[in-house]
């Protein structure tokens, strides 16, 4: 017979083990300041992403962040692709057609320079490492391609972080005069100046650019960034498993027919 | 071991194959029709649940090798361009790394039956043996993949891990030096782990055929942990056990599809997405969390090599387990205080697996020292006396009797 205690008592084993074993690798870290979790549209089992909000986004990264911030990962024609901010890819050749390249050289040994093209990657606002240390009082500013896969609390920390300024330093952090607070930030201390102001840009969608707005776009745009295969990925995910689920039943009655008249 | 069915070639083909290449006779006699006791429950599952996992990370292990790249300057870009821009890379790629984590989690299911229902008992110590054979070039494959992605987890991983290496007295340097290919973590070392992580699956295959091998000698234990005594208390592999082993993998499956699609980042660390910089140290070099037991024995001791000695040792004194366990009997469902250590056991690994994702400070470095202690106990001490001084509860007298003297035994 058919033992369903059985079945429970090891299911609940393996999830629990598994349980215990995944909360074990994120405890580290000890914020004082909770993450903001404002709530994406991308979050969640069959979440995906407002175009709109990834369009505004790209537009924060582009004006903003895109001073400091490479994104070497990123190529053109990814703005373009199912399951990002889906640009027509007349729209994706005028944003990549606003960068330069060095491409070669002609045949009398000359750089050839020419406009980016949709397989051209994100350009990278330093020539070196070392140039952007020198522009950032020591400080790399990090590829923000996968930043939000880069970082424990992932796109809720982004978030927060972008809106970590201006608060007032307490009493037992000191920091340097190059650093500004941020209670996000390990440490407190962190190199990068409060990046967005309100207005900071102006959306093309007419949406008003609150820093909280500003936040929350530039975060999707950078979740999206860093997993570019994530609504493809939950879509596969559903296809995958309610095929498991029936395929599974199936097998638990073929199993419970089979062994019946063992005794 | 004795059997009763024979294997009859039907045809012209299949009699004048069996006379030259009996593939068709060994198929039959240890696939389909071997006997297999009829009492096994679900945790005797994972033998083939751990088969499946092996093929699914050798398949996409290869696919990925298509792609990837093993140049310190390429790796982190290369399993980036598998994510982004290969065909289902994403797919491959994440089946592979949580493929990972699911390996150890059934090694670990697979290893704790053994370890409750005796199966590395006589007559199955050669079977216990190579399965610590292994876990051991589990554990090495890996810590050897880990390292491939190029990120910074990767790279203070190996780094700390090598250097413990060092610590060895005499051969120590020059280990260090050849596992490295110089003197530090370079590409050197990510082309030899790339190398080995490749071909030790293969020899993992290879162990596994020789366990599976030495299992079809004396044929499966069972949760009663009586030998089998005849025809009526087996029934044939195929279709019973193929069945019902895999309806356990579709089970396996679902959390394993859980992981693969809605959190596949949920097992690895953050900081493997940031590129490996030799000139910047994470706050906290943490392994995998299938490796975090040992790290926590590692850290438990203040000598380094007093350390590194017993962390090597935890995996050591596995595979003496056959002699150290002196219970005459095999199955722990009829040793009353065999029972109780062995849940305080198992609480004590996942403890450890806990303390060692921590800072081994205070009252971290306490438990760890206390953890640490019980497992070689458990081991050393508990196991080799008990099998002594136990008074064993009375059992069934067959596997098939079983079911009729259950009722008696929950009497009492």
């Amino acid at each position: 017979m058919y033992n369903f205690k059985k079945i429970k008592f090891l299911v609940i084993t393996v999830f629990s083990f598994l349980f215990v074993l995944s909360e074990e690798t994120f405890s580290a870290g000890g914020e004082t300041y909770d993450l903001i979790k404002p709530g994406f549209s991308f979050e969640g089992p069959t979440g995906t992403f407002d175009r709109s909000q990834l369009r505004r986004g790209y537009q924060v990264y582009r004006e903003v962040c895109a001073s400091c911030h490479s994104m070497k990962q990123l190529a053109f024609r990814n703005l373009s692709q199912k399951g990002g901010p889906e640009y027509t890819e007349d729209d994706s050749k005028v944003f990549a057609a606003e960068y330069t390249i060095i491409d070669g050289f002609d045949d009398y040994g000359d750089p050839v320079e020419r406009n980016r093209i949709l397989s051209d990657r994100f350009p990278d606002p330093y020539d070196s490492k070392e140039a952007a240390k020198a522009s950032n009082n020591g400080a790399y500013p990090p590829d923000l391609s996968l930043i939000v896969k880069a970082r424990s609390g992932g796109y809720n920390y982004i978030y927060s972080l972008l809106q970590g300024y201006g608060k007032e330093i307490p009493g037992d952090v000191e920091i340097s005069d190059t650093l500004s607070y941020n209670p996000w930030f390990p440490g407190g201390g962190i190199a990068m100046y409060q990046p967005l102001y309100e207005d900071s840009v102006e959306y093309e969608d007419g949406t008003y650019a609150s820093v909280e707005q500003m936040s929350a776009d530039v975060t999707a745009f950078l979740a999206w960034a860093a997993e570019p295969e994530m609504e493809e990925r939950k879509r596969l995910g559903f296809i995958v498993m309610s095929f498991l689920i029936i395929f599974t039943l199936l097998m638990f009655f073929t199993t419970s027919r089979l062994w019946r008249d063992v005794h | 071991m004795d059997t009763d069915y024979k294997y009859e070639p039907k045809n012209g083909l299949t009699k004048w194959l069996d006379s030259r290449l009996p593939l068709m006779r060994f198929t039959s006699e240890h696939v389909l029709q071997f006997p297999t006791p009829k009492n096994l429950n679900y945790f005797w599952t994972f033998g083939f649940i751990l088969t499946m996992c092996l093929v699914t990370q050798i398949i996409t292990g290869i696919i990925l090798a298509m792609h990837y790249a093993p140049s310190t300057l390429l790796a982190f870009d290369s399993v980036e361009h598998i994510m982004r821009n290969v065909n289902y890379g994403w797919l491959i790629r994440y089946i592979h790394s949580n493929g990972a984590s699911m390996f150890f989690l059934a090694v670990f299911i697979h290893m704790f039956r053994g370890l409750y229902y005796g199966s590395y008992k006589e007559p199955r110590e050669v079977i216990w043996i190579l399965g610590c054979i292994i876990y051991l070039l589990m554990i090495v494959t890996a810590f050897m993949g880990y390292v491939l992605p190029w990120g910074q987890m990767s790279f203070w991983g190996a780094t700390v891990i090598i250097n413990l290496v060092g610590t060895l007295p005499i051969i120590g340097d020059s280990l260090t030096q050849m596992l490295l290919g110089g003197f530090a973590v370079d590409n050197p070392t990510l082309n030899r782990f790339f190398s080995l992580h490749y071909l030790l699956p293969f020899i993992i295959f290879g162990v596994v055929l020789l366990h599976i091998w030495a299992l079809h000698v004396p044929g499966n234990n069972n949760p009663i942990g009586l030998s089998v005594q005849g025809k009526q208390d087996t029934v044939a592999f195929h279709p019973y056990y193929t069945v019902k082993d895999f309806f356990a993998y579709t089970v396996f499956l679902l959390l394993f599809c859980y992981f693969i699609f809605y959190n596949p980042n949920a097992l690895g660390h953050a900081d493997n997405y940031i590129e490996a910089d030799p000139m910047v140290t994470p706050a906290h070099i943490v392994p995998e969390w299938y490796l975090l037991p040992f790290y926590a024995i590692l850290r438990a001791v203040p000598d380094k090599l007093a350390g590194v000695l017993l962390m090597f040792g935890a995996i050591a004194v596995l595979f003496f387990l056959p002699w150290l366990d002196t219970a005459k009997i095999r199955s722990g469902r009829y040793r009353p205080i065999f029972k109780y250590f062995y849940v305080l056991f198992v609480i004590d690994c996942l403890v450890l697996g806990y303390l060692g994702a921590q800072v081994p400070e205070g009252i971290y470095l306490f438990l760890s020292r206390v953890t640490t202690i019980y497992y070689f106990a458990f081991f050393l001490l508990i196991l080799p006396i008990l099998g002594k001084i136990e008074k064993m509860k009375p059992m069934p007298i067959g596997i098939s009797n079983s079911s009729l003297s259950k009722d008696m035994v929950a009497a009492e």
